[in-house]
């Protein structure tokens, strides 16, 4: 076999492999969560920077008992989840076209969504903590 | 580098530098800063819960020079990715794809998020410094 035809053969579509990969599976579900995540932030992060600018010289009482109000724990713990959720299908992307080393990709596409868990799962456990405690 | 022997598409460098391009580029730049800055709510959450010495010593950690430069780093990058997010989100909705419209509405990204972190910052600085 020459060259040109090794090379022919690469081009060919590996239908075999692909097979179960790509987004045959999940169709527009990672797009469209994407895009709801989005609207959200929109809403919860101008909340979140107008929340935190109201706090900018509080004391920690100030900022303990304005966190323990229902309304702000709530969206709080709305905030968070959602940033997280939505930062981690943006990275997911990022890593899925820039990191070509199939084994790289995968280990960083579980430690991107392990490290969103663990500090989704922080922020919330910190404002139950603040929320519940009198 | 791609582990593979199939041809690869034409890469950033052969393009000419458009304002599109440029939006496109640092939406995801911001993304990512975005992403990493999400420690700064943990830290803040955690620090808060975690007692009044703590909740103390995260502000003079946020209100050091260092805390002040990132904080405005990320400030910024949070308006540009909210202001060119809502972008996306019109343009998704299938809005704005005319050549002059999608280069119009990349600088109003970009006017928008300075606008907003100029607004941010005067407040900040009105009420007597961060933190």
């Amino acid at each position: 076999m020459s060259t040109k035809d090794t090379v022919m053969k690469d081009r060919r579509n590996p239908l075999k492999t692909a097979l179960g990969l790509g987004s045959s599976q999940s169709g527009v579900g990672h797009w469209w969560t994407q895009r709801v995540t989005a609207a959200a932030l929109v809403l919860l992060g101008v909340w979140f920077v107008a929340t935190v600018l109201c706090l900018l010289h509080a004391d920690y009482a100030t900022a303990h008992a304005a966190v323990a109000k229902p309304w702000n724990a709530l969206l709080l713990i709305a905030f968070v989840l959602t940033m997280f959720w939505h930062a981690v299908l943006g990275l997911q992307v990022v890593i899925e076209d820039y990191v070509h080393t199939r084994w790289k990709e995968v280990v960083l596409l579980v430690a991107i969504k392990f490290l969103a868990v663990l500090g989704a799962l922080a922020c919330v456990l910190a404002v139950l903590r603040i929320a519940l405690t009198p | 580098m791609a582990d593979t022997q199939r041809p690869l598409s034409p890469h950033l460098q052969i393009y000419k530098r458009q304002v599109q391009m440029m939006t496109s580029i640092v939406h995801r730049a911001t993304g990512i800063a975005l992403a990493v800055g999400s420690v700064l709510v943990v830290g803040g959450l955690l620090h808060l819960a975690a007692g009044e010495d703590s909740f103390n010593q995260f502000k003079s950690i946020i209100g050091s020079p260092v805390g002040m430069v990132l904080l405005f780093g990320w400030s910024w990058a949070l308006f540009y990715h909210l202001c060119n997010g809502i972008r996306h989100l019109i343009q998704d909705a299938g809005a704005g794809y005319a050549i002059p419209q999608f280069v119009r509405s990349s600088w109003l990204s970009v006017a928008g998020s300075i606008v907003l972190t100029v607004l941010v910052w005067a407040y900040v600085l009105m009420a007597g410094g961060a933190a």
